[in-house]
C-alpha cells in the first residue's frame, strides 16, 4: 500500500494505491485528514483506481473522511473506484455520502 | 458432507495478518479454478471475518485465530473462522448493517453483511467469554450451470 497526496486551491487528492484493510487504513487517515487540515481543505478527492483489494475496513475510511470534510463544510469524491471495489461501496451505500466519479468522463465533457 | 480436500491454519490475532489470512485462503482455493470476481468475493469475505476477530474478539489483547478451508462435493468452499475471544452477546444485532461496536475505530459495520452477500452461505456461533465460530460457503463455477 501507498499513498501520494496532492493538494493546490484548497482541494486535496489522495492516491490510494495497492491493498486497503484494516491493518493500514489507520495510517492512511492519519495521513490524509493531516493533510486536510494544514490545508484547510473544502474538496477531498479519494482517488481509488490503483486499489487492488479492499474490505469494509476502506468504507470505514471513506465514511470517516465524509464526517471530517462534513465538520470543515466541504465534500469527499471518490475517484475511479475499480470493478471489485465497487461492490462493496454498492453494498454500503456510500454513494449516499459521497460522489462516485470517474475521472475520464470528467475530462471528455 | 464428503471432504474432498482440507487445510488448516492458526496464527496470531495481529492486523499484519489479514493479508496473510485472504491470501492463504485464495490460494488454497486456487484448485477450484475460481473466477476473478470469486475470488475477489472469497478475499474480501476472509478479509471482514479476520478482522472481527482482531478488531472485537481480542479487543485488547492478542489470542489465536483458526482458518480451517475444505473442499466438499460439488465444488463447494468451506470455511471456518473460530477464535477464543469475548464473543458476541447478540449475534442477531452484531449481522445488522451498519451495527459497530467500535465506531470510534471508524468500522463501517459491515463485516457480516459484506460475508453475506459475497458468499452462499454465512453461519454465525458465539457463546459470551468462550469465543464466535463462523463458516461460511460458497459454490464455485455455479453460476455457469
Amino acid at each position: 500500500m501507498s499513498l501520494r497526496i496532492e493538494s493546490r486551491d484548497r482541494s486535496v487528492t489522495a492516491y490510494l494505491t495497492g491493498e486497503i484493510d484494516h491493518h493500514i487504513a489507520a495510517a492512511i487517515r492519519n495521513d490524509i485528514d493531516y493533510s486536510v487540515r494544514d490545508t484547510g481543505a473544502v474538496e477531498l478527492i479519494l482517488d481509488f483506481s490503483g486499489v487492488t483489494f479492499m474490505d469494509s475496513s476502506g468504507i470505514g475510511l471513506v465514511m470517516g473522511r465524509y464526517r471530517l470534510m462534513n465538520e470543515m463544510g466541504g465534500s469527499v469524491i471518490v475517484q475511479d473506484p475499480p470493478h471489485n471495489i465497487k461492490k462493496v461501496m454498492k453494498l454500503s451505500g456510500i454513494d449516499r455520502l459521497a460522489e462516485i466519479r470517474n475521472s475520464t468522463e470528467e475530462e471528455s465533457k | 458432507m464428503n471432504i474432498e480436500n482440507e487445510m488448516k491454519l492458526s496464527f496470531k490475532s495481529l492486523s499484519r495478518n489479514e493479508g496473510f489470512a485472504r491470501t492463504a485462503v485464495c490460494a488454497f482455493a486456487a484448485q477450484l479454478d475460481p473466477d476473478t470476481e470469486e475470488i475477489s468475493d472469497i478475499r474480501t469475505a476472509v478479509s471482514e471475518a479476520v478482522t472481527n476477530c482482531i478488531v472485537h474478539a481480542y479487543r485488547n489483547r492478542t489470542g489465536t485465530i483458526e482458518l480451517v478451508c475444505r473442499i466438499l462435493e460439488n465444488r463447494e468452499l468451506y470455511i471456518r473462522v473460530r477464535d477464543r475471544g469475548c464473543g458476541i452477546e447478540n449475534v442477531a444485532k452484531a449481522m445488522e448493517p451498519l451495527f459497530t461496536t467500535a465506531a470510534c475505530e471508524e468500522r463501517a459495520g459491515l463485516g457480516f453483511a459484506v460475508m453475506e452477500s459475497f458468499m452462499d452461505k454465512l453461519k454465525v456461533t458465539s457463546a459470551v467469554g468462550r469465543g464466535t465460530s463462523v463458516i461460511m460457503r460458497k459454490r464455485i463455477g455455479g453460476k455457469n450451470e
